[in-house]
């Protein structure tokens, strides 16, 4: 079994409730902190422990912490981004849902380090039953001292708001969040100044992920060198997964990232194999902006070494043979899948999702959904497969914040590792309207289901 | 029509919001309040509606439609005592939302974006709701119906028009 920090007292009955996440070691992490560490040493543990950004990006949280603008008498923010869009990711949801204290616990340590006296969350409207259960577990922290004035006697202030945004994908984007909790249009900002030069109205602002700010408690608990045994090299500590697709037992799972995407897959522990005994086809391992890898250079690299669930391993060869972490959305799609249809899924939700600043997003984002949409339904032409490509590069790096990357990148892939799948559609219009493509050759290389169990 | 009003206690929730910002960033409320506002007067926001949120914040209107039309869930028009959104998106499809969306479809009569003749049910499509891993779902009120299969469909469509007598 893998060891866990995160989710370890998720089972406990009641863990929702401050009594008994307090009676299993809750709080011992803040306590700490504030009353033996002081600020600076937070920040060094965080920096020693090699936390890196578990919304998507990976940018390590120590740094981004140090980047913050102390100027006098100007107030300063922690804004903990709950926005989680990103299709096939569901873990932020599972934790604030489960064990929330975990996370008002991990924002007062952060907003401690940060020197801030008001943290907000933004949470996705969607989640509409969730800030109710924060703010239960506010007012809990609250009414116990730890929240408010003076918190344990050291003359630090700290409140906690629950902001829900109202549908809009764009918002998980750090700068977009930011006009969004100011009453504004989710249009993201041309960066620099960078947020924790001028955030939140103006001011220094560090916005951090669920899952980040949750991990800064066990990385305070048990010190940034005992975090780094978790994990190989520069992916350090443990990881949401929210596992989903085709597989036997979708759902989220934390795991140390020491263990090979096989055995994620095929092991009991984690998603239990593909789901009616059937074969793998694909998978996009990080959410849906990422490249989507056929399984053969899923379960191995090109080079032929086993593929990891780390950061590292996951993009080892780029984005020719590679994919990436991201955020931990793993969608796994099985032999009766079709890319194309999945493919134009993703781009009919990013020109849903596409704020309309870039002129390269707003409206090749939409040409992708219709160039997609004809090859789908039968009325494609040849020379569309290219035209993707050619609009795809066009996206790619012209706009202001990553979605245009994001919206080119599962395009890209799709093309790059399933053209024949494309191809085909384009050849068979009939037949592609009744049945899918089916599982070719990517798959050769693997072995039977059974015999890929570990 | 009834007038756009809110109600004492919902005004004092206005005012809680409100002092959750700093003195003068009221505008950071405009969000929240919408969806008071969408909760209290039928579910969708009326140009009236939006005006009466500009006034309570002390900011122009224009501020507030240009904000009401950028988030898909302030409905700009009508929608049915019950709204089905139901997700489309990859993780869901491959996991048989397209056939749950023709199931309501058909159940119900209606196209997507479209309400029923009583007046009960809207069907809305809608993009990623981070459901997952418990696809196919769509969203009901303030929350989740996950596991959709025709049979649970069924019992939705029951318990709501139970709800309604």
């Amino acid at each position: 079994m893998g060891r866990k920090l995160l989710l370890d007292k998720a089972h406990i009955e009641g863990i929702r409730y401050y009594d008994t996440y307090r009676a299993n070691g809750g709080y011992a992490a803040a306590e700490k902190a504030l009353k033996s560490m002081g600020p600076e040493a937070v920040v060094e543990e965080v920096k020693k422990s090699g936390l890196r950004g578990r919304g998507g990006a990976g940018f390590p949280t120590g740094l981004k912490w140090s980047f913050i603008a102390k100027p006098e008498g100007v107030p300063r923010y922690l804004v903990c981004n709950a926005d989680e869009s990103e299709p096939g990711t569901f873990k932020d949801r599972y934790l604030m849902e489960f064990i929330p204290h975990l996370l008002v616990e991990g924002l007062l340590i952060s907003s401690f380090a940060l020197g801030a006296n008001s943290a907000y969350i933004y949470i996705r409207g969607e989640y509409a039953w969730i800030p109710d259960i924060l703010e239960q577990a506010i007012a809990e922290a609250k009414n116990k001292g730890w929240l408010g004035k003076n918190i344990l006697g050291t003359g630090y202030d700290l409140e906690i708001f629950v902001q829900r945004g109202a549908g809009a994908y764009i918002c998980g984007e750090e700068t977009a969040l930011l006009e969004s909790l100011e009453g504004k249009r989710g249009n993201p900002r041309i960066k620099p100044p960078f947020p924790a030069v001028k955030g939140l109205w103006g001011c220094p602002t560090v916005v951090n992920n669920v899952e980040t700010i949750a991990a800064v408690v066990p990385i305070v608990n048990i010190g940034g060198d005992e975090y780094i045994k978790f994990g190989i090299g520069k992916s350090t500590g443990t990881k949401l997964i929210s596992a989903c697709g085709n597989i036997n037992k979708p759902g989220v799972y934390e795991i140390e990232m020491n263990i090979s995407v096989e055995e994620f897959i095929y092991s009991d522990e984690y998603c239990g194999g593909i789901k009616g005994g059937k074969r793998l086809k694909a998978c996009i391992p990080g959410g849906s902006s990422v490249p989507v890898l056929p399984a053969n250079l899923l379960l191995k690299t090109a080079k032929g070494e086993t593929r990891m669930m780390t950061y590292e391993s996951l993009n080892d060869g780029g984005f020719a043979t590679g994919s990436m972490l991201g955020s931990g959305g793993f969608i796994v799609m099985d032999e009766d899948q079709c890319i194309v249809r999945n493919t134009l899924t993703f781009a009919r939700f990013y020109h849903h999702e596409s704020c309309g600043q870039c002129s390269p997003c707003r409206e090749g984002t939409g040409w992708m959904k219709k160039v997609l949409h004809n090859i789908e339904y039968g009325k494609g032409k040849m020379s569309d497969i290219d035209l993707l490509w050619d609009i795809q590069r066009k996206i790619e790096g012209n706009t202001i914040c990553p979605l245009g990357d994001a919206a080119a990148w599962p395009v890209a892939a799709a093309i790059r590792h399933f053209r024949d799948e494309f191809e085909w559609h384009v050849k068979h219009p009939d037949e592609a309207l009744t049945r899918n493509f089916g599982l070719a050759h990517y798959a050769d290389p693997l072995p039977a289901p059974a015999a890929a169990a570990v | 029509m009834a007038v756009v009003q809110f109600s004492e206690e919902k005004l004092n929730k206005v005012k809680e919001i409100i002092a959750r910002y700093p003195e003068g960033k009221q505008k950071s409320a405009l969000i929240p309040v919408l969806h008071l506002a969408q909760e209290e007067f039928g579910g969708w926001l009326s140009a009236e509606t939006m005006d009466y949120v500009a006034g309570i914040l002390q900011i122009t209107p224009i501020e507030v439609y240009e904000v009401a039309t950028f988030y898909s869930m302030f409905n700009l028009k009508p929608v049915g005592k019950y709204l089905f959104e139901v997700c489309q998106t990859g993780p869901c499809m491959v996991s048989g939302s397209d056939q749950i969306i023709d199931y309501i479809k058909n159940k119900l009569g209606i196209g997507v974006g479209e309400t029923t003749p009583d007046g009960m049910f809207t069907l809305k499509t809608v993009e990623c709701l981070g459901a997952c891993g418990y696809a196919p779902m769509m969203q009901l009120g303030k929350h989740f119906r996950e596991h959709l299969t025709p049979a649970k469909v069924d019992e939705i469509i029951a318990e709501c028009r139970a709800k309604a007598n």
